[in-house]
């Protein structure tokens, strides 16, 4: 009897989680599918033609985009930056402790640069935006979800996923790696503001152990996780607010479940693909 | 044109609806009426295909709703307009975006055609020229217009009216039901109205469903309705008891 009472709640965890990865994979695997039906040739050929611009500023799915893109991308730049600039300090100052004592300074360049890119730039940055946009668009659908709104769309013959979902994935999957390569090169600048300025380092060689350690490699294996990171907080903050139920309450609770599981799922994944680099593809 | 087969649904294991029978015919506006909880509005959102039934058929014109999927179940609901019960206007958008969202998103019209064809559907629901304010900026009764401005931007079939007069003034709910009447009559449009208001069901209704514990109790029309023998009816259609039952709804 204890052992039944004590593997039920257990199994029942289990397949709350389980049943929860496969929903979000389901959304996931549906806002991608609805993906194809964008008019992507459509617009490539307008973007190559800049007398066909007009158009594609009119256009409305491409407006939806752009809009998303702004309010996910561009607003958050500040953010990133003061993230990754007092980061990319910190890390310096708080290496200077341990190298100055080894008469290793010079080597406050490499460490901020590879901390940066492969680690701190894609994860802090996916964790901000995590906090900031996952949690506002989960806020936003749940109260379009508790205002009937998406009933609404339904019923105007317009399927959510493609209206709501699609936008927010997509605008998430540029910008994020775009914000990531910014967090990048805003961190090894509060390095060198702290390695030249105050630890004393010339700046030349500063920059030199910056560009000798870094490989292309490990910018590229940062871009990509932070691309998977966009997927998790787009999927994860939809899920939240297509599924959000009873009023205010559940548009609270909804939102913050989204930046919580985002928070979790984001560093799960960074583990898995940080091991996956380290160990297939040194 | 509409038919209900046997529609049975429950939620976290409480049924709702147990078994509904109702066929609504062309033309026609039919009331479904009953207490608050009844399950008035989840048998609404069967009929539009918004909640799959547990057991049983809806079926629109010989095509059946409660199996249709995707794109077939997207172009099915372009014969239906629906009016939610808070109107549930897009609020990131102006009152005239959100009149134009359904033929921007369906249908090949021009800037200008549509332009036209919203203040077209404005004015049909007494609202002229205001396009550029938004759903925050209205009143309920007057987002409840713009709302079933919104649900004849395409000209549909049939409309769907979620307690059309729940919430607003009595003058309001007048101006409201009369709109009903209007598209019945003059656009041919077949109504389905949900509503505890008996004032808005003798106006609006050719044929009032009493819903009730899951399953239609009586179908009749108004006058057969309204001389109905049956104790669950007669309960309802008393003021003094009907008052008492929608506080007891309220709480």
């Amino acid at each position: 009897m204890t052992q039944k009472s004590f593997l039920e709640p257990l199994g029942e965890s289990a397949l709350t989680v389980f049943g929860y990865i496969g929903a979000t994979m389901a959304l996931l695997g549906q806002t991608l599918l609805q993906m194809c039906y964008y008019p992507w040739l459509r617009w490539a050929g307008w973007m190559v033609l800049p007398w066909k611009w007009p158009l594609l500023a009119r256009d409305r799915r491409w407006n939806l985009l752009v809009d998303q893109m702004e309010k996910i991308g561009v607003a958050s730049f500040p953010l990133v930056f003061l993230t990754a600039l007092f980061t990319g300090m910190v890390l310096a100052l708080q290496s200077a402790y341990q190298l100055q004592r080894m008469g290793a300074e010079n080597y406050i360049a490499s460490l901020v640069a590879l901390s940066i890119t492969r680690e701190l730039g894609p994860v802090l940055t996916a964790l901000v935006i995590a906090g900031r946009v996952g949690a506002a668009i989960t806020a936003q659908l749940g109260t379009m979800r508790v205002t009937e709104q998406i009933d609404a769309l339904e019923t105007l013959g317009t399927d959510p996923i493609r209206y709501l979902s699609v936008p927010r994935l997509l605008a998430l999957l540029i910008m994020l790696p775009l914000l990531t390569a910014y967090a990048d090169i805003i961190g090894i600048l509060g390095g060198y503001i702290v390695g030249v300025c105050k630890l004393g380092l010339g700046s030349n060689l500063y920059m030199r152990m910056t560009w000798e350690s870094l490989k292309l490699k490990d910018l590229f294996t940062g871009l990509f996780k932070s691309a998977v990171f966009a997927a998790i907080i787009a999927t994860v903050a939809c899920h939240e607010g297509f599924e959000t139920r009873d009023g205010a309450e559940g548009v609270g609770r909804s939102t913050t479940l989204s930046v919580v599981i985002s928070f979790i799922l984001i560093i799960t994944a960074d583990c898995f693909f940080t091991a996956l680099f380290y160990f297939v593809f040194p | 044109m509409i038919e209900v087969i046997n529609l049975s649904k429950s939620f976290d294991g409480r049924p709702v609806l147990s078994g509904v029978n109702l066929s609504i015919r062309e033309g026609e506006t039919m009331v479904i009426m009953g207490r608050s909880g009844c399950g008035k509005s989840v048998l609404l959102k069967h009929i539009i295909g918004l909640i799959r039934p547990d057991e049983g058929q809806v079926f629109v014109d010989g095509q059946e709703i409660s199996r249709a999927t995707g794109e077939e179940l997207s172009r099915a609901r372009l014969k239906f307009g629906m009016l939610f019960q808070g109107a549930a206007l897009f609020d990131s958008l102006s009152v005239g975006e959100n009149v134009a969202f359904p033929l921007r998103e369906h249908t090949t019209m021009t800037e200008a055609q549509i332009r036209d064809r919203v203040s077209e559907c404005l004015n049909l629901v007494g609202m002229p020229d205001i396009e550029d304010r938004r759903p925050a900026e209205l009143s309920g009764g007057m987002r409840k217009r713009v709302g079933l401005a919104r649900a004849v931007a395409m000209q549909p079939k049939i409309v769907l009216y979620d307690e059309p007069t729940t919430g607003i003034d009595p003058v309001m709910s007048d101006v409201i039901n009369r709109l009903i009447v209007r598209l019945r009559d003059q656009l041919k449009v077949t109504g389905i109205v949900v509503t505890h208001d008996l004032v808005s069901a003798y106006t609006v209704g050719n044929r009032i469903a009493m819903l009730h514990e899951g399953a239609i109790e009586q179908v009749g029309t108004v006058a057969e309705i309204r001389s109905s023998g049956n104790p669950v009816v007669r309960q309802f259609l008393e003021p003094a008891l009907s008052r008492q039952s929608e506080k007891g709804g309220m709480a």
